[in-house]
């Protein structure tokens, strides 16, 4: 079929030339994914200073962790994420810089040491009393505030990595020839159907 | 320094390159007309420039915003609600955005590609309720032109016969989305009117340009041409004629006079080195957006003008209005745990809601119709964010899952409706602000009145209502009538008409009926500024089938030696 060959060498063609229509930092990205992934150098943040960026780290893993369906949120290269946002959108630098300092006060103020330096039981008891904002004390609220734009900006990351969108089994972003609407699985378990 | 950039006028220059400027290019380099576009912006191929099929991995931001690309980094449109050195000013008080696109094809980069022709009431709106003004021309005098743009340019849908929704000349519509079935069935139960979407989308190859490859990216540009825009569907072909010579980077500041009083030409900044140029022409087409037109109109003053260009009616600027907007969305619990399939479909909804009900019956003139989104699109840069907002908050395992189960369990709606023009709502020229090259800015002026917040808090009622009859339930609470009931503030839909009115009488318009100015006879409007009133529809359809139009008249008046 000549169609068939025409629009599947376009969809080549799209695909080998994917780099060329990115922003320049696309490159960057590709570079920086991998390295996250393979870590055969050590990445040096730009933003974060070395203790921050370790808490970032640790903090990034207790939010999304590894589990049966796929790595966790080191893994997919968050922490390398939020470092480029952070100068990407200097916005963010205060709430987030800040927030790691709460959480490290806080911590300080009840065990003598930093949140890195606490052991894995300390450290969910604190992340029990601000990740759930309906449940927290009202003291705790520039915590509650902390942790939800840090959970924002892992599941961010996480998920729009390589490993999160293969993890939540998204399937576009593709060439299709033909539209024939959503397969009867789909269409069953929301209890809908085509008409005539 | 003025630099001469031509030895003999062009036939027609042409000031803006988006669905107006673009449709006027298009038809007149077919009418054998030489042409010459200044374009603000700079040049643009979907060709080569588009970043469809990219990962979000594949940028560091995954796909967010950027100064220059307010709607994320992959967006196909460059411009935004504040570009650097072009300001605008809005009176102490009001609430105006003013967004522009700066690039070939102009904010048809930007746009759904919703290509809904107005109906024959809403040319004659103000017979049926007694509000604003009847357009000077009728249904009949733009169905023609309607016709050939779609067989132009494409647009798919289906016949259904709605009420003052005509239907258009129809490629096929993609069958819905599974939750588009889901918003069918709730929309049957409450009476709303739900019928496949209407977009300018090749569900079938037409002239030359490849069918739809539903990668639901429309919005990034597209690189096989499969959905319009200005750029790649009319300046691209209008470049193949020879007929055209496209300018880009030339701001153009001034509308120049003839002794006689006839527009001569213009005079343009080119924004890459700052220098300043004339350039002769015939017949002078502003198509530069609503505002910009009213801008350059109100900026070329000379003693037979005092108050700016065309304006001797005192109407350029005004009359301004956007639709109304406002959204609502859900979490539905049925769409939880979703079957993993690929539903990207068109770069658009696949079902929409026309205007369903019958004014008399409400406490507001004029409708709006209803967009739908929801499901498990491509996760960009702000995935799951405020997921606490559903399921609590957390972290950990039970919080990796609740990613999973959550993704895509909602739908949206976003009301577009009818602005009724009113005093409050114009532009005018600053008297103290200038842009980098020294040209008077815009201040804007905004009100809405009860016409507009009760239209937009039936909206809201709409989409709470649909979205509980899924079994969902809306994120938020109603907008209070103190934060007008979730109104958009002007110019956020980005569909801002009028500046430069159409009407029969030169005291209270600008342009008659064939969007030529009552005052100078070879300066024609073909944007969305002679519109003499909104509708329950997207504009850029009838922007398009009003610059075709006009452009048969300009192209048959040169033919005559008339102009």
């Amino acid at each position: 079929m000549k169609r068939r060959e025409a629009v599947g060498a376009m969809a080549m063609a799209a695909l080998t030339a994917a780099f060329k229509w990115t922003p320049a930092e696309a490159q960057r990205a590709a570079t920086l994914a991998r390295e996250a992934l393979t870590a055969t150098t050590p990445f040096a943040p730009a933003f974060f200073t070395p203790h921050e960026w370790d808490t970032v780290r640790v903090l990034a893993d207790l939010v999304i962790p590894k589990d049966e369906r796929s790595g966790s949120a080191t893994e997919a290269g968050v922490p390398e994420y939020m470092d480029f946002m952070m100068t990407d959108r200097p916005d963010g630098q205060v709430p987030m810089r800040g927030g790691l300092a709460w959480l490290d006060n806080e911590v300080y103020e009840r065990l003598g040491k930093t949140f890195v330096a606490a052991t894995p039981q300390e450290q969910t008891t604190i992340l029990d009393e601000i990740a759930w904002p309906k449940k927290a004390k009202p003291e705790m609220s520039q915590g509650v505030a902390f942790f939800n734009m840090f959970r924002d900006m892992t599941a961010s990351g996480f998920w729009t990595s390589k490993m999160g969108i293969t993890d939540l089994n998204y399937q576009g972003n593709t060439f299709v020839a033909e539209w024939k609407g959503c397969p009867p699985e789909a269409l069953q378990k929301l209890g809908v159907r085509y008409g005539d | 320094m003025r630099l001469a950039t031509q030895s003999s006028p062009v036939d027609v220059l042409i000031v803006g390159s988006g669905a107006g400027g673009g449709m006027a290019t298009y038809a007149l380099t077919r009418a054998g007309v030489n042409v010459t576009v200044l374009e603000a912006g700079g040049p643009w191929d979907n060709t080569t420039d588009s970043a469809m099929f990219t990962w979000p991995y594949q940028s560091p931001r995954r796909g967010a915003s950027t100064k220059d690309r307010p709607f994320g980094e992959f967006d196909g449109c460059i411009g935004g609600w504040d570009i650097p050195g072009e300001p605008y000013t809005v009176a102490r008080g009001d609430k105006f955005r003013w967004w522009r696109a700066r690039m070939v094809g102009g904010r048809t980069n930007h746009w759904g590609r919703i290509s809904l022709r107005f109906g024959p009431r809403d040319f004659k709106a103000k017979t049926f309720d007694g509000l604003g003004d009847d357009w000077p021309i009728s249904y009949d005098d733009v169905a023609p032109y309607y016709d050939k743009l779609e067989q132009l340019v494409g647009v798919f849908g289906s016949k259904e016969n709605v009420p003052n929704a005509p239907d258009s000349i129809f490629l096929p519509a993609p069958k819905p989305r599974c939750y588009e079935l889901l918003v069918l069935d709730a929309a049957r139960r409450l009476n709303v009117t739900c019928i496949p979407a209407r977009l300018s989308i090749l569900t079938r190859p037409l002239n030359g340009r490849a069918a739809c490859h539903y990668c639901g990216q429309c919005n990034r540009g597209c690189k096989t041409n499969s959905n319009f825009s200005s750029t790649n569907v009319l300046i691209a072909p209008a470049l193949k004629t020879g007929k055209l010579t496209l300018r880009t980077n030339a701001m153009v500041r001034e509308i120049t006079l003839d002794r006689t009083g006839r527009a001569s030409g213009v005079i343009y900044i080119d924004t890459t080195d700052g220098s300043e140029h004339h350039i002769e022409a015939r017949v002078v087409v502003l198509a530069a957006s609503a505002c910009e037109t009213s801008r350059l109109l109100l900026n070329s003053k000379s003693p037979s003008f005092p108050n700016g260009l065309a304006n001797g009616s005192g109407t350029v600027g005004k009359y301004l209005t956007d639709t109304t907007g406002t959204d609502a969305g859900g979490f539905v619990p049925k769409m939880m745990d979703p079957v993993p399939h690929n539903h990207d479909g068109v770069g658009g909804m696949h079902v929409y809601m026309p205007w369903w009900l019958d004014n008399k019956k409400l406490d507001f003139p004029r409708g709006y119709h209803i967009e739908v989104w929801g499901g498990t699109g491509l996760p960009e840069a702000g995935f799951g964010g405020g997921i606490q907002e559903q399921n609590g908050g957390g972290y950990g395992k039970q919080l990796k899952n609740d990613y999973r189960r959550y993704y895509g369990a909602y739908v949206g709606f976003s009301g577009r409706g009818e602005m009724i023009p009113n005093d409050g709502s114009y532009c005018e020229i600053d008297p103290r602000v200038v842009d980098k090259w020294g040209i008077p800015v815009l201040r804007f002026h905004w009100k809405f009145t009860d016409h507009e917040y009760l239209q937009v808090k039936h909206m809201q009622e709409t989409f709470r209502a649909l979205i509980t009859e899924m079994g969902g339930t809306p994120w938020g609470n109603m907008p209070s009538k103190e934060d007008g009931y979730g109104i958009a503030a002007g110019g956020v839909i980005i569909h801002e008409l009028g500046g430069a009115r159409m009407g029969a009488d030169p005291k209270t318009s600008v342009v008659n009926s064939n969007c030529q100015t009552h005052e100078v006879k070879n300066l024609f409007v073909a944007d969305g500024s002679p519109f003499t009133s909104q509708a329950d529809k997207n504009p850029t359809w009838t922007i398009m089938a009003l610059s075709m139009r006009t452009s048969e008249y300009i192209a048959a008046q040169l033919k005559a030696r008339t102009l």
